[in-house]
């Protein structure tokens, strides 16, 4: 039953009192309604916006959202009313179709948005009305389209397991994947090119030798243009094998219109190869080479444009026929009359109709070459008439075909403007995240020197490190926080996830490693300097040796605070790679290590515990709810506190 | 030439426009309807205010413009026979419903249907039944009207029945019905032989008060 008539059900079931006298059995017991409470009106707050219904006008819809018990969860006590934190201008079509039936689609609402408001509301999407259903259909379209070329462009992306036909394939159908793609690609066209020009050299006037004048120069390079003749068709035939060997479906690949081209662009080659000795069918022979020129359709392949142009006049090949029709009908009606008029006059060129086909033609079309024209009265009258609707019947559906191009190639170049925004978006994006994971990183160190302080008892009167920004923000870090101590793994850098790839593999050659580790303690400052970027390294190669005790994930998760003598560094810090040089001087200088560990700006007397250490930096330290991640270690004297993030 | 073709073909519409908008107008016009207050219609029916408040809410969500004809009235009911056709059925409510037999059915007359069917006395009950049973309201159901509704009844079942209907069931169904309720064997039913025979039908009776607890 239809709910959008539920208010007439009472009417339908009253009504049915007409079946009564009539009936031969008797009537079963009409269920009982238990609930008979009296309409009550119910408020929905919708993001502040209150929208007040009956409760029965809901229940219409039992299976949406609305409808049934769900909007329970959403009943706030204190102001006895259903709160939904949604957008208000979506909800009003939504209440409208309970209120009458009919789910419209504002044309101002994203489709996405409204496809969500629907979703959460439980209503499906398919009872849109007719009236606005085509609307919302196309839009749906449009939307779907463009995601699928952005799933396109990221099937671009190297299948694994793909053979070798099928990696032919892919590179003959998109030449910007491989570099051998592109080189096949530009000779062929070459070749193309080369093929064409050749063709229409041929037939050019060389200058005149002693024996004819005027020889074309085919006839008079023969061997050359033989030659040349012969490398392109063999290009082309090698190209159309190999195209014809990739393809994924053998027989739809030569019915398709490119490989038609194809072949029949070396065909006449081949048939005047084996032609050659007959001179009676020389003649056919000569018209085959007209075939030649189709050659220039295989630049298809390499035009966009060309392409879309074929694409528009297949999509407007109706117009194209009514165009065609009214052709002929104009032509065949002012052709016959034409005939007539001009019949009576002498000498006439007008000698039957289909020879007044050409003059209608050319007049029709506006090109009046003038080799034809009317002499009588009649004619000029019947003639000038011809030329006006000639104009008329032509302009009428050029126009739908110009739109239709128009379209099809706007589509295209939004298109080709999508991908070129992709990547510089994926870049934001990507910048964006791995600027929160830098934020979580360094608010994890800044949590855990906190640790260290409460750890050693220190006045942290002054010297609290900034907490995070915002109670979200915190909490946010807390919960990755959790997922670390979950997994016994933790987020780290991508430059010390580099090393510790590297590390890891280097496990497997101790000795080796113990080397480089050494290597690398005896490394004079400046060139850990200069190899700053590579020197974060040696805090987990050098852990090794420094305390033995790790297992390589302990290693991971324990952040070694060792003091070491240091130089007073500059505070402020803006990039996180920078701490490397610090770390790498550190560990040249002192043989001593600390991880993931920001350093501090100077390390004061260092026999006192931590507290000393820290007074002094607060001195120095620069704001530090700075955007950038400022850096700062502790050291401390002559003990390694080892602090475990485990 | 296609110009020519397009000039042709331009006029004729011209030529309709005048009388066409005139019409347009009388339409829009004509639906609008607004029933009596709520205090007439209180006293006229046996319906409470609450009530015909519901009623009429319901009502006019259905049918915005205070008037139902008789296509709306088929969609509407309809609707609560998708498997059959209840087009004829619905013709013959319509007809019941529309007392003042002016081809539309207005709240008034929605509502006082409605209250005999819901709140009436058995008498008022039947004599209602019998008024939609006679087609033609000449006071007799003939045998040719029975079937009609008969067929009409049985035409909202729709095709797949089971068991699977035959031909002759609404004319048999009709012989029973006449058989039961014509006593003088005349070959009409009066009002008096209808109510009278129903009264005295268990079945009947205890049908009648199935529907009491509807609004």
């Amino acid at each position: 039953m239809a709910t959008g008539v539920a208010a007439w059900l009472p009417f339908a079931r009253a009504a049915a009192i007409g079946w009564m006298p009539v009936a031969s059995c008797p009537m079963p017991v009409a269920p009982r309604d238990h609930r008979r409470r009296q309409d009550e009106l119910i408020i929905l707050n919708v993001s502040g916006r209150r929208f007040q219904t009956w409760r029965t006008t809901l229940d219409r819809y039992p299976d949406t959202l609305l409808g049934s018990s769900e909007k329970d969860f959403f009943y706030n006590e204190e102001t006895k009313e259903y709160f939904f934190d949604r957008d208000p201008d979506a909800f009003r079509s939504i209440l409208n179709f309970y209120r009458t039936g009919k789910l419209h689609f504002p044309r101002h609402e994203c489709i996405s948005a409204y496809d969500e408001e629907l979703t959460f509301f439980g209503i499906i999407p398919e009872i849109i009305g007719d009236c606005c259903y085509e609307e919302y259909k196309d839009r749906k379209r449009e939307n779907l389209e463009r995601l699928q070329d952005d799933q396109e462009e990221n099937k671009d992306v190297k299948l694994p397991h793909m053979n070798f036909r099928q990696t032919m394939w892919r590179a003959f159908e998109n030449p910007h994947t491989s570099t051998m793609a592109l080189v096949f690609y530009y000779v062929t066209g070459f070749f193309i090119a080369i093929s064409v020009i050749t063709n229409v050299v041929e037939t050019v006037p060389c200058g005149s030798t002693p024996t004819q004048k005027d020889m074309p120069c085919g006839e008079r390079y023969t061997v050359a243009f033989f030659c040349m003749d012969t490398a392109c068709v063999m290009i082309f035939t090698v190209e159309y094998l190999l195209r014809l060997f990739a393809a994924p479906s053998r027989y739809r690949f030569m019915r398709s219109v490119m490989s038609i081209i194809d072949v029949v662009a070396i065909l006449p080659y081949y048939i005047g190869l084996v032609m050659t000795d007959n001179e009676d069918v020389s003649g056919a022979f000569v018209t085959l080479r007209v075939f030649r020129v189709f050659r220039i359709f295989k630049f298809s392949r390499h035009s966009q444009g060309l392409r879309i142009l074929g694409y528009t006049l297949k999509s407007c090949a109706s117009e194209l026929g009514f165009l065609l029709f009214s052709l002929t009908m104009a032509i065949i009606i002012f052709a016959t009359v034409m005939f007539y008029a001009e019949k009576g006059s002498s000498s006439s060129k007008f000698t039957s109709i289909p020879a007044s086909f050409w003059y209608t033609i050319v007049t029709m079309t506006t090109l009046g070459y003038g080799d034809m024209v009317p002499k009588t009265i009649a004619g000029k009258i019947f003639g000038s008439i011809c030329s006006l609707s000639g104009v008329l019947v032509i302009a009428l559906p050029v126009p739908v075909i110009v739109s239709n191009f128009s379209r099809i190639y706007h589509q295209n170049q939004r298109a080709d403007k999508r991908r070129a925004q992709k990547k510089a978006r994926m870049a934001r994006i990507h910048l964006a995240k791995s600027g929160s994971a830098n934020a979580f990183l360094l608010s994890k160190r800044n949590g855990l020197l906190n640790e260290l302080l409460e750890l050693t008892g220190t006045n942290t009167g002054e010297q609290k490190l900034p907490k995070s920004a915002c109670l979200l923000e915190s909490q946010h870090h807390h919960l990755l926080h959790c997922l670390e101590k979950t997994t016994a793994h933790e987020f780290v850098d991508e430059q010390l996830y580099e090393q510790n790839y590297v590390e890891a593999v280097m496990q497997s050659f101790p000795a080796a490693r113990r080397e480089s580790v050494s290597s690398r303690d005896t490394a004079t400052p400046t060139c850990c300097g200069r190899r700053s970027k590579r020197n974060t390294t040696l805090p987990i190669a050098a852990l090794q040796p420094g305390v033995n005790q790790q297992g390589p994930l302990q290693e991971l998760s324990a952040i070694h605070i060792q003091c070491a003598d240091r130089p007073s560094r500059s505070t402020s810090r803006s990039k996180l790679n920078l701490k490397a040089d610090d770390v790498g001087r550190l560990n040249c200088k002192g043989g001593r290590i600390t991880t993931a560990i920001v350093s501090l700006p100077s390390p004061p007397a260092l026999t006192t515990p931590d507290s000393d250490n820290l007074r002094g930096p607060p001195t120095r330290r620069p704001p530090l709810p700075s955007p950038g991640p400022s850096i700062q270690t502790t050291t401390s004297s002559a003990n390694v506190v080892k602090v475990s993030a485990l | 030439m296609g110009a020519l073709m397009v000039i042709f073909s331009l006029q004729p519409k011209q030529r309709r426009k005048p009388t066409d908008s005139v019409e347009d107008e009388l339409e829009l016009s004509a639906v609008r309807h607004r029933p009596e207050g709520l205090g007439q219609l209180e006293a006229q029916t046996r319906f409470s205010r609450k009530e015909l408040q519901i009623l009429y809410r319901g009502f006019k969500n259905e049918c915005p413009s205070g008037i139902v004809n008789e296509e709306t009235f088929k969609d509407i009911y309809a609707q609560f026979f998708p498997q059959g056709d209840a087009s004829t059925y619905a013709h013959f409510l319509f007809n019941a419903f529309d007392t003042d037999h002016n081809g539309s059915v207005s709240f008034e007359d929605f509502v006082m249907g409605l209250s005999i069917l819901l709140r009436g006395t058995i008498q008022e009950k039947l004599k209602w039944a019998f008024n939609l049973y006679d087609i033609n309201k000449d006071g007799y159901i003939t045998k040719e009207e029975m079937l009609d509704i008969m067929k009409a009844i049985y035409d909202m079942m729709g095709k797949c029945t089971y068991p699977v209907l035959k031909e002759e069931t609404p004319r048999q169904h009709v012989e029973v019905f006449f058989q039961k309720m014509d006593k003088n064997k005349d070959g009409v039913v009066t009002i008096d032989e209808f109510i009278d025979c129903c009264q005295n039908d268990e079945n009947i009776m205890r049908s009648m008060h199935l529907f009491e607890n509807v609004l």
